[in-house]
Protein backbone atom coordinates (compact mmCIF):
# COMPACT_ATOMS: atom_id res chain seq x y z
CA UNK A 1 0.00 0.00 0.00
CA UNK A 2 2.74 2.45 1.20
CA UNK A 3 5.09 1.99 -1.70
CA UNK A 4 4.65 4.79 -3.96
CA UNK A 5 5.73 6.67 -7.15
CA UNK A 6 5.61 9.94 -5.00
CA UNK A 7 8.84 12.01 -6.41
CA UNK A 8 10.65 15.37 -4.83
CA UNK A 9 9.18 17.17 -7.34
CA UNK A 10 5.30 16.12 -6.56
CA UNK A 11 6.29 17.16 -2.50
CA UNK A 12 7.19 20.38 -4.11
CA UNK A 13 4.01 20.67 -6.15
CA UNK A 14 2.41 19.68 -2.27
CA UNK A 15 4.12 22.37 -0.67
CA UNK A 16 3.45 25.27 -2.70
CA UNK A 17 -0.12 24.10 -2.63
CA UNK A 18 0.41 24.17 1.11
CA UNK A 19 2.02 27.56 0.93
CA UNK A 20 -1.63 28.38 -0.92
CA UNK A 21 -3.62 27.66 1.72
CA UNK A 22 -1.44 29.34 4.24
CA UNK A 23 -1.30 32.60 2.15
CA UNK A 24 -4.83 32.76 1.62
CA UNK A 25 -5.98 31.95 5.33
CA UNK A 26 -3.08 34.38 6.23
CA UNK A 27 -4.91 37.16 3.91
CA UNK A 28 -8.29 36.87 4.81
CA UNK A 29 -7.49 36.38 8.38
CA UNK A 30 -5.73 39.97 8.59
CA UNK A 31 -8.15 41.96 6.50
CA UNK A 32 -11.49 39.88 7.86
CA UNK A 33 -9.81 40.89 11.40
CA UNK A 34 -10.06 44.22 10.74
CA UNK A 35 -13.30 44.32 9.23
CA UNK A 36 -14.86 41.99 11.74
CA UNK A 37 -13.28 44.73 14.61
CA UNK A 38 -15.01 47.59 12.66
CA UNK A 39 -18.11 46.19 12.33
CA UNK A 40 -18.60 44.73 15.93
CA UNK A 41 -17.46 47.83 17.30
CA UNK A 42 -20.45 49.66 14.89
CA UNK A 43 -22.54 47.19 15.97
CA UNK A 44 -22.42 47.64 19.57
CA UNK A 45 -22.04 51.22 19.30
CA UNK A 46 -25.45 52.44 17.66
CA UNK A 47 -27.47 49.74 19.40
CA UNK A 48 -29.56 46.63 17.76
CA UNK A 49 -32.56 48.62 15.38
CA UNK A 50 -29.46 51.15 13.62
CA UNK A 51 -27.37 47.81 13.15
CA UNK A 52 -30.02 45.95 11.45
CA UNK A 53 -28.96 46.39 7.88
CA UNK A 54 -25.27 45.47 8.81
CA UNK A 55 -26.21 42.44 11.11
CA UNK A 56 -28.55 41.16 7.91
CA UNK A 57 -25.94 41.49 5.39
CA UNK A 58 -23.30 39.64 7.99
CA UNK A 59 -26.11 36.74 8.80
CA UNK A 60 -25.96 36.41 5.04
CA UNK A 61 -22.65 35.50 5.00
CA UNK A 62 -22.89 32.81 7.83
CA UNK A 63 -26.27 31.22 6.16
CA UNK A 64 -25.27 30.45 2.94
CA UNK A 65 -22.21 27.89 2.34
CA UNK A 66 -18.80 29.18 1.58
CA UNK A 67 -18.89 27.31 -1.40
CA UNK A 68 -21.97 29.13 -3.41
CA UNK A 69 -20.58 32.51 -1.99
CA UNK A 70 -17.33 32.12 -3.61
CA UNK A 71 -18.92 31.18 -6.95
CA UNK A 72 -21.60 33.63 -6.97
CA UNK A 73 -18.85 36.45 -6.18
CA UNK A 74 -16.83 35.03 -9.22
CA UNK A 75 -20.12 34.99 -11.42
CA UNK A 76 -20.59 38.29 -10.55
CA UNK A 77 -16.92 39.81 -10.61
CA UNK A 78 -15.94 38.17 -14.06
CA UNK A 79 -19.56 37.76 -15.85
CA UNK A 80 -21.94 40.49 -14.39
CA UNK A 81 -19.28 43.50 -14.37
CA UNK A 82 -16.96 41.73 -16.77
CA UNK A 83 -14.01 42.66 -14.78
CA UNK A 84 -11.22 40.58 -15.59
CA UNK A 85 -9.79 39.17 -11.80
CA UNK A 86 -8.13 36.05 -10.51
CA UNK A 87 -9.29 33.30 -8.63
CA UNK A 88 -6.98 34.64 -5.72
CA UNK A 89 -8.53 37.79 -5.37
CA UNK A 90 -11.72 36.55 -5.73
CA UNK A 91 -10.94 33.72 -3.07
CA UNK A 92 -9.51 36.25 -0.43
CA UNK A 93 -12.57 39.10 -0.88
CA UNK A 94 -14.77 36.66 -0.03
CA UNK A 95 -12.97 34.48 2.78
CA UNK A 96 -12.20 37.78 4.19
CA UNK A 97 -15.93 38.98 4.47
CA UNK A 98 -16.88 35.59 5.51
CA UNK A 99 -14.01 36.11 8.30
CA UNK A 100 -15.56 39.49 9.08
CA UNK A 101 -18.94 37.88 9.54
CA UNK A 102 -17.99 35.74 12.75
CA UNK A 103 -15.02 38.09 13.64
CA UNK A 104 -17.75 41.02 14.39
CA UNK A 105 -19.89 39.03 16.65
CA UNK A 106 -16.96 37.58 18.56
CA UNK A 107 -15.76 41.26 18.86
CA UNK A 108 -18.94 42.17 19.98
CA UNK A 109 -19.74 39.47 22.63
CA UNK A 110 -15.70 40.85 23.64
CA UNK A 111 -17.27 44.27 24.04
CA UNK A 112 -20.05 42.87 25.85
CA UNK A 113 -18.40 41.21 28.31
CA UNK A 114 -16.86 43.84 29.86
CA UNK A 115 -19.16 45.43 32.57
CA UNK A 116 -20.94 48.87 31.93
CA UNK A 117 -20.25 49.99 35.01
CA UNK A 118 -16.69 49.70 34.53
CA UNK A 119 -16.90 51.79 31.35
CA UNK A 120 -18.76 54.21 32.85
CA UNK A 121 -16.54 55.01 35.52
CA UNK A 122 -13.80 55.03 32.99
CA UNK A 123 -15.82 57.99 31.42
CA UNK A 124 -16.84 59.55 34.34
CA UNK A 125 -12.94 59.52 35.53
CA UNK A 126 -12.27 61.80 31.97
CA UNK A 127 -11.26 59.53 30.01
CA UNK A 128 -12.85 60.27 26.15
CA UNK A 129 -14.44 57.38 24.11
CA UNK A 130 -11.47 56.58 22.71
CA UNK A 131 -9.00 56.43 25.83
CA UNK A 132 -11.93 54.29 27.13
CA UNK A 133 -11.76 51.67 24.34
CA UNK A 134 -8.39 51.47 24.18
CA UNK A 135 -7.33 51.42 27.88
CA UNK A 136 -10.28 49.19 29.37
CA UNK A 137 -12.20 47.94 26.82
CA UNK A 138 -9.45 46.04 24.56
CA UNK A 139 -7.39 44.88 27.34
CA UNK A 140 -10.23 42.92 28.95
CA UNK A 141 -12.43 42.72 25.55
CA UNK A 142 -10.00 40.40 24.05
CA UNK A 143 -9.47 37.70 27.05
CA UNK A 144 -12.78 36.73 26.28
CA UNK A 145 -12.27 36.49 22.60
CA UNK A 146 -9.61 36.32 21.51
CA UNK A 147 -9.61 32.13 22.44
CA UNK A 148 -12.64 32.32 19.94
CA UNK A 149 -10.81 34.06 17.55
CA UNK A 150 -7.95 31.45 17.27
CA UNK A 151 -10.77 29.14 16.87
CA UNK A 152 -12.11 31.34 14.02
CA UNK A 153 -8.55 31.46 12.25
CA UNK A 154 -8.43 27.88 12.47
CA UNK A 155 -12.07 27.11 10.82
CA UNK A 156 -11.03 29.93 8.13
CA UNK A 157 -8.06 27.67 6.91
CA UNK A 158 -9.60 24.80 7.15
CA UNK A 159 -12.59 26.53 4.85
CA UNK A 160 -9.60 27.99 2.59
CA UNK A 161 -9.85 23.95 1.21
CA UNK A 162 -12.86 25.32 -1.08
CA UNK A 163 -10.96 28.01 -2.84
CA UNK A 164 -10.39 25.64 -5.08
CA UNK A 165 -13.92 25.94 -6.84
CA UNK A 166 -12.30 29.47 -8.42
CA UNK A 167 -9.47 27.73 -9.74
CA UNK A 168 -6.65 28.63 -6.41
CA UNK A 169 -4.34 25.68 -6.51
CA UNK A 170 -4.39 25.13 -2.45
CA UNK A 171 -3.02 22.32 -0.94
CA UNK A 172 -6.47 19.42 -1.20
CA UNK A 173 -7.14 20.50 -4.80
CA UNK A 174 -3.26 19.94 -5.38
CA UNK A 175 -3.33 16.67 -3.75
CA UNK A 176 -5.97 16.19 -5.64
CA UNK A 177 -4.32 16.81 -8.99
CA UNK A 178 -1.93 13.87 -7.76
CA UNK A 179 -4.29 11.38 -6.79
CA UNK A 180 -5.24 11.86 -10.27
CA UNK A 181 -1.91 11.00 -11.48
CA UNK A 182 -0.54 9.02 -8.88
CA UNK A 183 -3.86 6.92 -8.36
CA UNK A 184 -2.55 6.57 -4.66
CA UNK A 185 -5.50 8.21 -2.65
CA UNK A 186 -4.74 7.04 0.70
CA UNK A 187 -0.94 7.84 0.83
CA UNK A 188 -1.70 11.65 -0.10
CA UNK A 189 -4.75 12.53 1.44
CA UNK A 190 -2.78 11.38 4.61
CA UNK A 191 -0.06 14.06 3.90
CA UNK A 192 -2.64 16.46 3.10
CA UNK A 193 -4.43 15.37 6.30
CA UNK A 194 -1.35 15.38 8.34
CA UNK A 195 -0.34 19.14 7.63
CA UNK A 196 -4.07 20.49 8.36
CA UNK A 197 -3.83 18.64 11.20
CA UNK A 198 -0.24 19.39 12.24
CA UNK A 199 -0.66 22.92 11.94
CA UNK A 200 -4.54 23.28 13.02
CA UNK A 201 -3.82 21.22 16.99
CA UNK A 202 -1.34 22.93 18.30
CA UNK A 203 -2.87 26.10 17.75
CA UNK A 204 -6.35 24.62 18.75
CA UNK A 205 -4.62 23.53 22.26
CA UNK A 206 -2.94 26.95 22.76
CA UNK A 207 -6.56 28.29 22.77
CA UNK A 208 -7.93 25.84 24.85
CA UNK A 209 -5.28 26.83 27.54
CA UNK A 210 -5.74 30.59 26.95
CA UNK A 211 -9.41 30.13 27.20
CA UNK A 212 -8.43 27.90 30.41
CA UNK A 213 -6.27 30.30 31.94
CA UNK A 214 -7.89 33.44 31.07
CA UNK A 215 -11.43 32.00 32.30
CA UNK A 216 -10.52 31.13 36.25
CA UNK A 217 -9.26 34.10 37.77
CA UNK B 1 -19.76 47.08 -17.54
CA UNK B 2 -22.72 45.87 -17.46
CA UNK B 3 -23.84 44.24 -20.39
CA UNK B 4 -24.81 41.03 -18.85
CA UNK B 5 -28.26 40.10 -19.58
CA UNK B 6 -30.08 38.52 -16.49
CA UNK B 7 -31.96 36.11 -17.65
CA UNK B 8 -34.15 35.02 -14.20
CA UNK B 9 -36.88 33.63 -16.00
CA UNK B 10 -35.07 30.59 -17.03
CA UNK B 11 -33.04 29.99 -14.00
CA UNK B 12 -36.45 30.40 -11.75
CA UNK B 13 -38.05 27.76 -14.25
CA UNK B 14 -35.49 24.90 -13.28
CA UNK B 15 -36.93 25.84 -9.74
CA UNK B 16 -38.86 22.81 -9.05
CA UNK B 17 -35.52 20.53 -9.41
CA UNK B 18 -33.44 22.88 -7.34
CA UNK B 19 -36.28 22.88 -4.77
CA UNK B 20 -36.36 18.66 -4.91
CA UNK B 21 -32.49 19.00 -4.67
CA UNK B 22 -33.44 21.63 -1.35
CA UNK B 23 -35.14 18.48 0.41
CA UNK B 24 -32.34 15.85 -0.03
CA UNK B 25 -30.09 18.50 1.30
CA UNK B 26 -32.55 18.18 4.38
CA UNK B 27 -32.73 14.86 4.42
CA UNK B 28 -28.65 14.28 4.41
CA UNK B 29 -28.41 17.19 7.25
CA UNK B 30 -30.97 15.70 9.58
CA UNK B 31 -30.04 12.03 9.22
CA UNK B 32 -26.06 13.07 9.17
CA UNK B 33 -27.30 15.33 12.66
CA UNK B 34 -29.04 11.90 13.98
CA UNK B 35 -26.25 9.36 13.51
CA UNK B 36 -23.56 12.20 14.72
CA UNK B 37 -26.11 12.93 17.72
CA UNK B 38 -25.89 9.02 18.28
CA UNK B 39 -22.29 8.70 18.05
CA UNK B 40 -21.22 11.94 19.94
CA UNK B 41 -22.79 10.62 23.16
CA UNK B 42 -21.37 7.19 22.22
CA UNK B 43 -17.68 9.22 22.25
CA UNK B 44 -18.36 11.48 25.18
CA UNK B 45 -19.29 8.30 27.37
CA UNK B 46 -16.29 6.11 25.77
CA UNK B 47 -14.01 9.78 27.70
CA UNK B 48 -15.79 9.26 30.67
CA UNK B 49 -15.10 5.78 30.75
CA UNK B 50 -12.07 4.33 32.77
CA UNK B 51 -10.76 2.37 29.66
CA UNK B 52 -8.03 3.68 28.31
CA UNK B 53 -8.48 2.32 24.85
CA UNK B 54 -11.85 3.84 24.00
CA UNK B 55 -10.87 7.06 25.36
CA UNK B 56 -8.14 6.81 22.65
CA UNK B 57 -10.68 6.25 20.10
CA UNK B 58 -12.92 9.14 21.47
CA UNK B 59 -9.88 11.59 21.59
CA UNK B 60 -8.69 10.86 18.35
CA UNK B 61 -12.14 10.47 16.65
CA UNK B 62 -12.55 14.15 17.71
CA UNK B 63 -9.57 15.56 17.45
CA UNK B 64 -8.96 14.61 13.61
CA UNK B 65 -12.66 15.78 13.26
CA UNK B 66 -12.05 19.26 14.70
CA UNK B 67 -8.65 19.85 13.28
CA UNK B 68 -8.84 18.82 9.55
CA UNK B 69 -10.86 20.61 6.98
CA UNK B 70 -14.77 18.79 6.12
CA UNK B 71 -13.91 19.09 2.46
CA UNK B 72 -11.18 16.96 3.41
CA UNK B 73 -12.88 14.33 5.72
CA UNK B 74 -15.60 13.69 2.68
CA UNK B 75 -13.18 13.22 0.12
CA UNK B 76 -10.83 11.07 2.73
CA UNK B 77 -14.41 8.79 3.04
CA UNK B 78 -14.69 8.46 -0.68
CA UNK B 79 -11.61 8.33 -1.53
CA UNK B 80 -9.35 7.45 1.14
CA UNK B 81 -11.53 4.22 2.37
CA UNK B 82 -11.36 3.03 -1.63
CA UNK B 83 -8.05 1.93 -0.38
CA UNK B 84 -9.55 -0.91 1.80
CA UNK B 85 -12.27 -1.88 -0.74
CA UNK B 86 -14.77 0.27 0.70
CA UNK B 87 -16.49 2.07 -2.46
CA UNK B 88 -19.21 4.16 -0.95
CA UNK B 89 -21.86 6.00 -3.49
CA UNK B 90 -21.38 9.88 -3.33
CA UNK B 91 -25.09 9.90 -0.92
CA UNK B 92 -23.42 7.61 1.45
CA UNK B 93 -19.83 9.35 1.49
CA UNK B 94 -21.21 12.57 1.89
CA UNK B 95 -23.52 11.85 4.83
CA UNK B 96 -20.98 9.93 6.67
CA UNK B 97 -18.39 12.20 5.97
CA UNK B 98 -20.92 15.56 7.50
CA UNK B 99 -21.95 12.77 10.29
CA UNK B 100 -17.88 12.15 11.26
CA UNK B 101 -17.46 15.92 11.39
CA UNK B 102 -20.98 16.50 13.32
CA UNK B 103 -19.71 13.67 16.01
CA UNK B 104 -16.53 15.25 16.93
CA UNK B 105 -17.98 18.76 17.10
CA UNK B 106 -21.02 17.62 19.21
CA UNK B 107 -18.94 15.58 21.62
CA UNK B 108 -16.51 18.20 22.19
CA UNK B 109 -19.68 20.31 23.20
CA UNK B 110 -20.96 17.38 25.17
CA UNK B 111 -18.19 17.67 27.27
CA UNK B 112 -18.18 21.05 27.63
CA UNK B 113 -21.52 21.21 28.77
CA UNK B 114 -21.23 17.84 31.00
CA UNK B 115 -18.54 20.11 32.90
CA UNK B 116 -21.59 22.13 33.48
CA UNK B 117 -23.51 19.50 35.54
CA UNK B 118 -22.39 19.29 39.30
CA UNK B 119 -20.63 16.04 39.88
CA UNK B 120 -23.18 15.64 43.40
CA UNK B 121 -26.05 15.23 40.87
CA UNK B 122 -24.85 11.64 39.74
CA UNK B 123 -23.77 10.99 43.29
CA UNK B 124 -27.29 11.63 44.30
CA UNK B 125 -29.02 9.33 41.72
CA UNK B 126 -26.75 6.60 42.96
CA UNK B 127 -27.70 6.72 46.57
CA UNK B 128 -31.04 6.26 45.42
CA UNK B 129 -30.33 3.17 43.26
CA UNK B 130 -29.99 3.91 40.40
CA UNK B 131 -27.64 1.87 38.14
CA UNK B 132 -24.39 4.17 36.66
CA UNK B 133 -25.95 3.78 33.28
CA UNK B 134 -29.70 4.60 34.84
CA UNK B 135 -27.98 7.75 36.23
CA UNK B 136 -26.30 8.96 33.06
CA UNK B 137 -29.25 8.20 31.04
CA UNK B 138 -32.26 9.40 33.51
CA UNK B 139 -30.37 12.46 34.95
CA UNK B 140 -27.38 13.53 33.39
CA UNK B 141 -28.55 13.19 29.29
CA UNK B 142 -31.17 15.31 29.76
CA UNK B 143 -29.27 18.32 30.74
CA UNK B 144 -26.56 17.59 28.86
CA UNK B 145 -29.02 17.78 25.86
CA UNK B 146 -30.69 21.13 27.36
CA UNK B 147 -27.05 22.61 28.01
CA UNK B 148 -25.71 22.63 24.48
CA UNK B 149 -29.19 22.80 22.63
CA UNK B 150 -27.93 26.01 21.05
CA UNK B 151 -24.20 24.73 19.98
CA UNK B 152 -26.60 21.66 18.59
CA UNK B 153 -28.75 23.89 16.48
CA UNK B 154 -25.23 25.67 15.02
CA UNK B 155 -24.40 22.39 14.10
CA UNK B 156 -27.47 21.39 12.37
CA UNK B 157 -26.74 24.43 10.65
CA UNK B 158 -23.23 23.62 9.43
CA UNK B 159 -24.51 20.63 8.57
CA UNK B 160 -26.72 21.93 6.00
CA UNK B 161 -24.08 24.12 4.62
CA UNK B 162 -22.11 21.13 4.68
CA UNK B 163 -24.07 19.07 2.07
CA UNK B 164 -22.41 21.62 -0.65
CA UNK B 165 -19.11 19.77 -0.02
CA UNK B 166 -21.11 16.63 -1.61
CA UNK B 167 -19.48 18.17 -4.79
CA UNK B 168 -16.55 16.86 -4.62
CA UNK B 169 -17.56 13.63 -4.34
CA UNK B 170 -19.63 14.28 -7.69
CA UNK B 171 -22.88 14.11 -5.92
CA UNK B 172 -25.86 15.70 -7.96
CA UNK B 173 -29.10 15.25 -6.11
CA UNK B 174 -28.63 17.74 -3.16
CA UNK B 175 -29.13 21.63 -3.81
CA UNK B 176 -25.56 22.32 -5.20
CA UNK B 177 -25.28 19.68 -7.04
CA UNK B 178 -28.23 20.34 -8.70
CA UNK B 179 -27.59 23.81 -9.30
CA UNK B 180 -24.14 22.94 -10.60
CA UNK B 181 -25.51 20.12 -13.38
CA UNK B 182 -28.07 22.93 -14.55
CA UNK B 183 -25.07 25.81 -14.41
CA UNK B 184 -23.20 23.21 -16.60
CA UNK B 185 -26.52 23.18 -18.84
CA UNK B 186 -27.37 26.65 -19.15
CA UNK B 187 -23.93 28.52 -18.39
CA UNK B 188 -26.27 30.77 -15.96
CA UNK B 189 -24.14 30.81 -13.32
CA UNK B 190 -24.99 34.15 -11.44
CA UNK B 191 -28.94 33.18 -11.68
CA UNK B 192 -28.85 30.12 -10.71
CA UNK B 193 -26.35 30.38 -7.62
CA UNK B 194 -28.01 33.05 -6.32
CA UNK B 195 -31.53 31.16 -6.43
CA UNK B 196 -29.38 28.45 -4.71
CA UNK B 197 -28.16 31.09 -1.70
CA UNK B 198 -31.96 32.11 -1.23
CA UNK B 199 -33.10 28.61 -0.77
CA UNK B 200 -29.81 27.95 1.73
CA UNK B 201 -30.49 31.46 3.26
CA UNK B 202 -34.13 30.27 3.70
CA UNK B 203 -33.45 27.13 5.08
CA UNK B 204 -31.06 27.79 7.83
CA UNK B 205 -33.53 30.95 9.05
CA UNK B 206 -36.15 28.09 9.19
CA UNK B 207 -33.95 25.79 11.36
CA UNK B 208 -32.91 28.82 13.67
CA UNK B 209 -36.39 29.84 14.27
CA UNK B 210 -37.96 26.21 14.45
CA UNK B 211 -34.96 25.88 17.42
CA UNK B 212 -35.91 29.02 19.18
CA UNK B 213 -39.47 28.08 19.50
CA UNK B 214 -38.87 24.68 20.15
CA UNK B 215 -36.47 25.90 22.76
CA UNK B 216 -39.20 28.17 24.26
CA UNK B 217 -41.32 24.93 24.54
CA UNK B 218 -39.21 22.44 25.98
CA UNK B 219 -36.97 24.53 28.14
CA UNK B 220 -39.97 27.08 30.24
CA UNK B 221 -39.15 26.41 33.28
Amino acid sequence: MFDTALTANDLMFLAKGAGMTLIVTAISVVFGTILGIIFGVIRYQVGPWWAAPLTFVLDIFRSIPLLIQLVLANAFVTMVLGIRISGFAVACGVLSLYTAAYCAEIVRGGIEAVPQTLRRAARSLGMTWGQDMRNIVLPLATRVALPSWIGLALGVMKDSALVYIVQVVELLKSTQILITRLQEPLFLLLICGLFYFLISFPVARFGGYLEKRWSND
Amino acid sequence: MFNYNFRWNQALNSLPQMLEGALVTMEIAILSMVIGISIAVALTVFRLSGNRMLKAVATTWVEIARNTPALFQIYMVHFGLGSFGIHLSPYMSLLVGIAFNNAGYLSENFRGALKAIPDTQTRAARSLGMSAGQAFTSVVMPQMFRISFLPMTNQMVWAILMTSLGAVVAMNTDLYGVTSDLNARSFRTFELFAIAAVIFYLITKAITLSARLLAARLFRY
